[in-house]
C-alpha cells in the first residue's frame, strides 16, 4: 500500500518545520529486541507531538501504535516519555522542542508493543485502596449532602487525577518496588479521606499504611513535577504519613482510632 | 478463541454503560455483568464533557420548565413522553451521583449551585468547576469498583452482534491486546458506544467516538431514528475542534464577528442587553448560533487567523481572572495552551464544530430496541429526548438517567430468561471472525484508510453541515456507496495480532462509512428545516410532511431504507422556538 501524499490542508502552505521523530518500536511477534526508527515529519506551528505521531500513522508507517482519544489532556490515555521525561503527547507542543524529538513508551511499566504499556497495575491498585466514597453517614434519599466551598477545597485538586501514569512512570520507587500501589493510586486514596462525605479512612489504611504503601515512598517528589494536573502525589502521601503517625501514637496512648 | 458467559453485557463503559453497570450490580448481585470496552473506561469521550448537567434542584425553577426548554430546543422533534420522564428521573440521578462522591460545585451554604446553559429559562445546570464530565466518569468509575459482579473487559473490541430469532444472544469480539477471537454470550446486551462525530473531520469528538456500536446495531437490522441530525457546537478552537464549554457564555462571555459587533443580535436573538439573560443572545440554543456564524462568513464579517481559518471571538475578559480561575478554568488551560490566548486579556478565537449525534439507535422509552434483549442508552442511542437539538447540559443527565434504565430493564429481562434453550452460534461466530482474517489477509490493495477516511470526511462536511441541499446530498449518497464499495478492497499493510491499531482503524472506518451513508440519506429525505437540519431548498419546518422520526434501516451492501415513525406529542402541539425578546 502506497503511503497517501501529505495533503497540504493537513499542513498548511506556510510555516512548515521538519523534524526527526526517534520512536521506539518494539513488536513482540517478530521482533526480539526493541529498536528506533526515525521519521522526518513536516510539522506545523500548532501541533504536539501527538499530531506528529498521527501524521507517521496515516502517511508514512501504518504500523506504529500508540493509544490516544481526545486530544485535549482530559483522557490520560496518550502519555509517553518525550526526549526522556514522561509527557502527554497531545500536550507536548512540538516549538518547545529541537529538531530531533525521540519519543518512548512511559518507563517503569511493562511494553504491550511499540508506545503501548501495560495499565493493570493501576486499575488494581486503585481498587486496593478503595478509590471511592463510603459514606460517614448515610445519605438522605432525595437530598444531596452538605458541602461548603471550603469543603470541597479540602480534597478538589486530588480530584483531578486523569489516570494518566505519568507519575508511575516518573516514580523510583515504582520502578523498584512492584507492589508499591503508586503515587495516583494513593493520591486518589487520600482525595477521598479528605472528603466531608467520607468516613473511610482506617479501612482504606489496610492498604494505604501497608509495605507497599506510603512508607515505600521516598518523597522524591517527581510524581508531582510531572503531573498534568497539578494533582500533588507526593504532598498527599506526606499527609497520609503524618496522619498515619499520629493514629499510631493515638492507639498507643489508649485514645481509639482516628479516622 | 474465548468464550463468557454472562447475564447482562454491556458494549461501552462511559457514562451510560457504567451507570447501567452500576444499576444491575445494585438491583442484583447474582446477576453477571459484562463491561466491554475498546479502551479503559477513564478514557471514554464523556470525560471531555465540561459545562454540566441539568436537573430541577430548587425554585423558581421547575419540571415543566425543564420539559419546554427541552421540547421548543428540539424544534417538537422530542418524543414527549420520554421528556417527561427524563425531566422527572434527572434530580434523582444527579443526587445518587453527589452520593457517590461526585465533586459538584457548591454555594457557600454547602448546596449544590447550578449554573445557566443556552435555551433554558432557569439556572438548572449542576457543575463541576468546568470538567463536569470528567469527574462524572470518574465518579462512576470508582464507584463501580465497589461491585465484584462487574467484570470488565478494557480494551475489547466488540465486532459483531449474535441474532437468533429475533433476539440477541451476546456478541463477538477481539482483544486489542492479544489480537484474540472472543465470545460473550447473554440474553442482554446494552450498547453504550458514544456518538458518531468523528464521521465529520472537524469535530470535538475524541479518536473513538467512530460510531461502531449504532453500527453493530445497524448491521442486525435496528433501526438508527433521526440520525441525519448532527449538533455543531457554536464555539470551538479552529485547528484541534477543541471545546469551548457554553457555560464561558452562561457566565457573560459574549460572542463578537471582525467589527467588534454582537452579531446574534441580526438573527433574532437580540436585543444585546441586559447582559446576560436567558435564552437570548448568546444563550440562544446551539443551533441557531451555529447557523448565525455561517451567514457571518458568508457576509464577509468573519475574522482569518493565520492558518486560514475564519472565526468569531468569544470574549470573557469581562468576568476577571478571579471568576474564570474559579468557574472556568480549564477554559483558560484549553485556550492558552492550544491557541496561546489567554482569556483573562484576550478574546478566544473559535468557530462551529461537529459535537453531537442526536440521532441513533431506535430505542422506546424504556432504552429498548425492536430486536429482543437488546438495549442502548446515552449518545449512541435516540429515544428521543433531543429531537431536532439538543440543550446543552440535557446529555451528561441522559447518559445517567437512561444508562440506569438500561440496566434495570436488562437485569430484568436476564432473570426472566435463566431456561432459555442453548443456540448453536457457530456459524455467525465464523462469519464475523472471517470478515477480520478476510481483512488481515488481504495483502494487495489500492485503498487506503487515511484515503477512503479524507473522502468520507469531505462528503459529510460539504454535503451535510450546518446548511445542507439536494443536489451535494444526492450525490454524496451515490459516492458514500462508491467509497463502501472500495472499502471491501481495503488492504492494511500490519498483520500482526498485538495491539494492531491499523486493524482497529480498518473496522472503524467500515462502521463510519455505514453511519455517513445513513446519515446522507436520512437528511436527503427530510425535505424540511428543523433545528439543526437546515435545507437551504427547504428552509421553513413542515409539520405536515416531517413532524416524524426517521427511520433508517440497513441495506446490507445497498443503500439504506427511509420510513418514518411518528413523534410522540402527548401534550405540548408544535408551536414556535422563541428566543432574544420576545423569549419567556
Amino acid at each position: 500500500m502506497n503511503p497517501s501524499p501529505m495533503p497540504v490542508s493537513a499542513v498548511g502552505a506556510n510555516a512548515l518545520r521538519t523534524i526527526t521523530l526517534e520512536v521506539f518500536r518494539f513488536r513482540p511477534e517478530q521482533d526480539p529486541l526493541p529498536s528506533w526508527q526515525t521519521y522526518q515529519v513536516p510539522c506545523r506551528e500548532e501541533w504536539v507531538v501527538l499530531d506528529a505521531l498521527n501524521y507517521i500513522k496515516d502517511h508514512l508507517d501504518g504500523s506504529l501504535s500508540y493509544r490516544w482519544s481526545c486530544h485535549m489532556a482530559v483522557c490520560g490515555s496518550c502519555g509517553m516519555m518525550i526526549n526522556g521525561k514522561p509527557i502527554l503527547s497531545c500536550k507536548a507542543f512540538v516549538r518547545d522542542f529541537p529538531d530531533h524529538i525521540r519519543v518512548e513508551p512511559l518507563g517503569n511499566l511493562t511494553v504491550i508493543r511499540d508506545l503501548v504499556v501495560k495499565q493493570e497495575r493501576l486499575l488494581a491498585n486503585l481498587s486496593a485502596v478503595k478509590s471511592w466514597l463510603i459514606p460517614k453517614t448515610p445519605a438522605a434519599a432525595d437530598e444531596p449532602y452538605r458541602q461548603t466551598p471550603v469543603q470541597l477545597d479540602q480534597y478538589r485538586h486530588l480530584s483531578m487525577c486523569i489516570n494518566c501514569l505519568l507519575c508511575y512512570a516518573a516514580c523510583p520507587q515504582v520502578a523498584l518496588n512492584e507492589g508499591y500501589l503508586g503515587p495516583a493510586a494513593l493520591a486518589l486514596a487520600h482525595r477521598y479521606n479528605l472528603d466531608s462525605r467520607d468516613g473511610g479512612t482506617f479501612e482504606r489504611m489496610q492498604a494505604t499504611a501497608s509495605a507497599d504503601g506510603i512508607w515505600e515512598c521516598s518523597f522524591v517528589g517527581e510524581c508531582s513535577e510531572v503531573c498534568p494536573k497539578h494533582v500533588d502525589p507526593a504532598g498527599a502521601i506526606q499527609q497520609m504519613k503524618l496522619a498515619s503517625s499520629l493514629d499510631w501514637f493515638a492507639r498507643r496512648l489508649g485514645l481509639g482510632e482516628r479516622s | 478463541m474465548q468464550t463468557f458467559h454472562a447475564d447482562v453485557i454491556i458494549v461501552g463503559a462511559g457514562g451510560a454503560g457504567l451507570s447501567a453497570g452500576i444499576a444491575v450490580a445494585e438491583q442484583d448481585p447474582s446477576l453477571r455483568v459484562a463491561l466491554v470496552s475498546k479502551v479503559y473506561p477513564m478514557r471514554s469521550h464523556t470525560v471531555a464533557a465540561e459545562g454540566g448537567a441539568a436537573a430541577v434542584i430548587r425554585a423558581p425553577d421547575t419540571l415543566e420548565d425543564h420539559f419546554r426548554d427541552t421540547v421548543s430546543g428540539g424544534d417538537w422533534l422530542c418524543d414527549q413522553d420520554a421528556v417527561d420522564l427524563f425531566v422527572a428521573e434527572a434530580p434523582k440521578a444527579l443526587t445518587r451521583l453527589e452520593h457517590w462522591g461526585c465533586p459538584w460545585s457548591r454555594a457557600e451554604d454547602g448546596r449544590v449551585q447550578v449554573r445557566s446553559f443556552g435555551g433554558m429559562k432557569n439556572e438548572r445546570t449542576w457543575f463541576a468547576a468546568d470538567k463536569s464530565g470528567f469527574h462524572i466518569l470518574h465518579t462512576l468509575f470508582q464507584t463501580s469498583q465497589r461491585f465484584p459482579s462487574i467484570q470488565r473487559f478494557d480494551e475489547v473490541y466488540a465486532l459483531d452482534l449474535l441474532v437468533a430469532e429475533g433476539a440477541v444472544g451476546g456478541l463477538t469480539g477481539l482483544s486489542m491486546q492479544t489480537g484474540e477471537a472472543m465470545v460473550l454470550l447473554a440474553p442482554s446486551v446494552i450498547i453504550a458506544t458514544g456518538g458518531a462525530g468523528r464521521v465529520f473531520p472537524f469535530t470535538t469528538n475524541g479518536a473513538i467516538k467512530t460510531g461502531d456500536g449504532m453500527a453493530m446495531a445497524y448491521r442486525a437490522g435496528v433501526a438508527l431514528k433521526d440520525i441525519e441530525f448532527m449538533q455543531y457546537h457554536p464555539t470551538g478552537l479552529p485547528g484541534t475542534g477543541i471545546l469551548i464549554t457554553e457555560g464561558a457564555r452562561g457566565e457573560g462571555g459574549i460572542l463578537v464577528n471582525k467589527d467588534g459587533y454582537r452579531y446574534l443580535q441580526d438573527y433574532n436573538l437580540g436585543p444585546p442587553d441586559p447582559w446576560p439573560r436567558r435564552k437570548a443572545m448568546e444563550m440562544g440554543p446551539r443551533d441557531r448560533l451555529s447557523q448565525a456564524f455561517w451567514h457571518e462568513q458568508k457576509k464577509g464579517r468573519t475574522i482569518k487567523t493565520s492558518a486560514g481559518d475564519d472565526v468569531v471571538h468569544l470574549d470573557i475578559r469581562k468576568l476577571g481572572e478571579k471568576f474564570i480561575d474559579e468557574r472556568l478554568p480549564m477554559v483558560r488551560e484549553l485556550s492558552r495552551a492550544y491557541v496561546g490566548v489567554d482569556p483573562v486579556v484576550a478574546p478566544i478565537p473559535v468557530r462551529p464544530v461537529v459535537h453531537y449525534t442526536m440521532g441513533g439507535i431506535d430505542t422506546n422509552i424504556d432504552t429498548a430496541t425492536d430486536l429482543a434483549g437488546l438495549y442502548a442508552a446515552g449518545e449512541c442511542a435516540c429515544v428521543s429526548i433531543n429531537g431536532a437539538n439538543r440543550l446543552g447540559s440535557n446529555s451528561l443527565t441522559e447518559i445517567l438517567v437512561f444508562g440506569t434504565r438500561a440496566g434495570l430493564q436488562a437485569a430484568d429481562r436476564a432473570r426472566s430468561q435463566v431456561d432459555r434453550p442453548a443456540t448453536n452460534w457457530d456459524a455467525q461466530i465464523q462469519a464475523s471472525f472471517g470478515k477480520v482474517s478476510g481483512l488481515m489477509a488481504r495483502t494487495a490493495g489500492n485503498e487506503s484508510i487515511v484515503g477512503l477516511r479524507g473522502q468520507l470526511h469531505g462528503l459529510m462536511e460539504g454535503a451535510a453541515g450546518i446548511y445542507r441541499e439536494d443536489a451535494p446530498l444526492r450525490a454524496a449518497c451515490a459516492e458514500i456507496a462508491g467509497l463502501r464499495r472500495r472499502y471491501r478492497e481495503l488492504a492494511i499493510s500490519d498483520h500482526s495480532k498485538v495491539f494492531n491499531t491499523q486493524l482497529f482503524q480498518a473496522l472503524e472506518l467500515g462502521a463510519m462509512l455505514e453511519i455517513g451513508e445513513a446519515m446522507v440519506h436520512s437528511a436527503l429525505a427530510r425535505r424540511e428545516s428543523r433545528g439543526a437540519h437546515q435545507r437551504l431548498d427547504f428552509p421553513q419546518r413542515d409539520d405536515v410532511q416531517f413532524l416524524h422520526h426517521s427511520i433508517a434501516r440497513s441495506g446490507g451492501q445497498d443503500a439504506p431504507s427511509i420510513e418514518h415513525k411518528p413523534v410522540n406529542i402527548s401534550r405540548w402541539p408544535p408551536g414556535e422556538r422563541v428566543y432574544g425578546g420576545a423569549a419567556k
